[in-house]
C-alpha cells in the first residue's frame, strides 16, 4: 500500500519559536517592478475578538504573472530577486500587514485566465488545518470571468476582495473573518 | 499567453486521515473553525506552485538544537531523523523542515508560555534544515516535557515536537506534530486523536530506532513525514 499523506496538527500557540527566522512582511525589493501595495487587515474570530496568534502566509505571481517557480512554463521572462512568499504572525489586535506589489493575471483551467489574486495560507491555535483563501483587488475586470471566483456564492465573493482606502492609493484592506454571516470563503482543494 | 498543458495537482487525503475543523472537545476550535462548507476548487498554477527555499532564504542550517548556546541544555538527548516523502513513497529533496518545541521540563521559549516551569538558559528549542537530495533529514535535540492546558480538567499534552513543511508547492503546505511511542498521555490528548482514522493517527508517533541511537550519546528516533502525492493524470475541469 502506498503511504498516505501524514494528518495535520494544529500550528499551537508558541509557533513564533520556530517562525521567526522566516517571516517576511515586505516581499519586493525596491527594484523589482510592479505596482506597490500595502495589505493590511485583522484576523477575527466567532465572537468578533481579535485573533493574537495567527500566522498568515501568502503566494503570489509577480507583475507580469508569472510565479518563481520550475512548474510555471510561460513564456515570460523571469524577474530576479521577486519570490512571492510572505509570512507574519498576527499582533494582540490580531493585525497583520504585508507590503508587496500587485501580481498579474495568471493561467486558469482550460485556457481561462485567473484575475490578479495572492493564495493566503492561515494557521492558529484551534485549527486543526491550516484555512486556504484568496485576496483579489477592487476593481479588476477580469474578476467577472475568473473561474474561481465564479464557483463562490455571489453573495460572498466580497469577502475575498481586498477594500481599497480612497485616502491612500495603493493601499488595501481585507479581513479574515473565522465565523459568521461575514465569514471569509475558504478553500478545498 | 496562456499555457495550453494541462494541470496535474496533487491527491485529496484518503478518507478519515485529516482532522476536521470543527473538533469540540479541543475547545479552540469552538470559536476558530469555519462553520459555512468550503468551496472546492480545482488546482490552478497559484496551488501547484509554492514557495521554494534556498540555503540564502533560510540561512545557516539550525540542526543541533542542543549546541545553540554555551552550555548543553537539560534533559535527554534524542536524534529525531527520517524522510520526507510523497504518497508514491518518492523523495522530497531540498524542501524546508521547520521544527519547535518545549525544553525538558515542558515549557517554550515563549512570553506566552506561563506554565510554572523553568526556562532552560540554554535551550531554544528551535530547528530548520533542507531535506537532502534523498529528501532525509536530522536533528539532534532533548526529549520535551509534557505540560499542563486550560483545555479541560487536568488537561496534560503528551510530548511532542512540532513540524512545519513546504514540499514542492502550495498545495504541499504542512504543519503537523510527533509524539513519542508508549506515551499514557495520547489516549486522553483532544489534538493527537482529532483524526478519525486510527492508523493516520498512529503514523504520527515517532518509532524507536537503534540504527539512529549513537552509542553513549543519544536515543534515536525515526519520523518519516508524508506528503501530498501527485494525481497521475491532469485534472479534469468540469467547471
Amino acid at each position: 500500500m502506498s503511504p498516505q499523506a501524514t494528518t495535520s496538527q494544529t500550528v499551537g500557540p508558541f509557533f513564533r519559536i520556530g517562525f521567526d527566522r522566516l517571516n517576511c512582511a515586505k516581499l519586493a525589493t525596491r527594484d523589482v517592478a510592479g505596482e506597490r501595495i500595502v495589505l493590511e487587515g485583522r484576523v477575527l474570530d466567532g465572537d468578533g475578538a481579535p485573533v493574537p496568534d495567527a500566522v498568515i502566509e501568502i503566494w503570489q505571481a509577480d507583475s507580469l504573472g508569472k510565479y518563481d517557480h520550475p512548474e510555471d512554463r510561460q513564456d515570460k521572462p523571469t524577474h530576479s530577486g521577486f519570490k512571492g512568499y510572505g509570512r507574519v504572525a498576527t499582533d494582540n489586535e490580531g493585525r497583520f500587514c504585508f507590503r508587496t506589489i500587485k501580481p498579474g493575471p495568471v493561467p486558469g483551467p482550460s485556457g481561462s485566465t485567473q484575475a490578479p489574486h495572492l493564495v493566503v495560507s492561515v494557521f492558529m491555535r484551534g485549527l486543526l488545518k491550516r484555512l486556504v483563501t484568496r485576496i483579489y483587488f477592487p476593481g479588476d475586470s477580469e474578476q467577472a470571468q475568473d473561474p474561481i471566483l465564479l464557483l463562490v456564492a455571489p453573495e460572498r465573493r466580497r469577502t475575498l476582495v481586498a477594500k481599497a482606502d480612497p485616502a491612500n492609493s495603493g493601499s488595501l484592506r481585507w479581513d479574515i473573518i473565522l465565523q459568521g454571516p461575514q465569514e471569509t470563503v475558504f478553500f478545498d482543494f | 499567453m496562456p499555457i495550453t498543458e494541462n494541470i496535474r495537482g496533487y491527491r485529496r487525503p484518503a478518507r478519515g486521515t485529516q482532522p476536521e475543523y470543527l473538533h469540540p472537545s479541543y475547545v479552540s476550535s469552538i470559536k476558530r473553525a469555519p462553520t459555512k462548507a468550503l468551496v472546492a476548487i480545482p488546482q490552478t498554477l497559484s496551488e501547484i506552485t509554492g514557495p521554494q527555499f534556498t540555503p540564502n532564504d533560510i540561512g545557516l542550517a539550525i540542526t543541533d538544537l542542543t549546541r545553540q548556546h554555551q552550555q548543553s541544555p537539560m534533559g535527554e538527548r534524542i536524534i529525531v531523523a527520517g524522510r520526507v516523502l510523497d504518497e508514491d513513497a518518492r523523495p522530497v529533496p531540498r524542501t524546508l523542515v521547520e521544527l519547535w518545541q518545549a525544553n525538558a521540563a515542558g515549557r517554550y521559549l515563549h512570553p506566552l508560555d506561563q506554565h510554572d516551569a523553568p526556562l532552560d538558559p540554554n535551550f531554544t528549542g528551535f530547528g530548520s534544515a533542507l531535506t537532502d537530495d534523498e529528501g532525509r533529514y536530522r536533528f539532534v535535540t532533548i526529549k520535551p516535557g509534557c505540560y499542563p492546558w486550560r483545555n479541560h480538567n487536568n488537561a496534560w499534552r503528551p510530548a511532542h515536537i512540532h513540524f512545519s513543511l513546504f514540499g514542492p508547492a502550495f498545495a504541499t503546505r504542512l504543519v503537523t506534530q510527533m509524539y513519542f511511542p508508549g506515551d499514557p498521555l495520547l489516549a486522553s490528548d483532544p489534538i493527537y486523536n482529532c483524526t478519525a482514522d486510527a492508523d493516520a493517527r498512529q503514523r504520527l508517533i515517532a518509532h524507536f530506532d537503534w540504527d539512529a541511537t549513537i552509542p553513549e550519546t543519544a536515543l534515536g528516533y525515526r519520523f518519516d513525514i508524508i506528503l501530498r502525492g501527485r494525481e497521475e493524470t491532469p485534472m479534469e475541469h468540469r467547471n
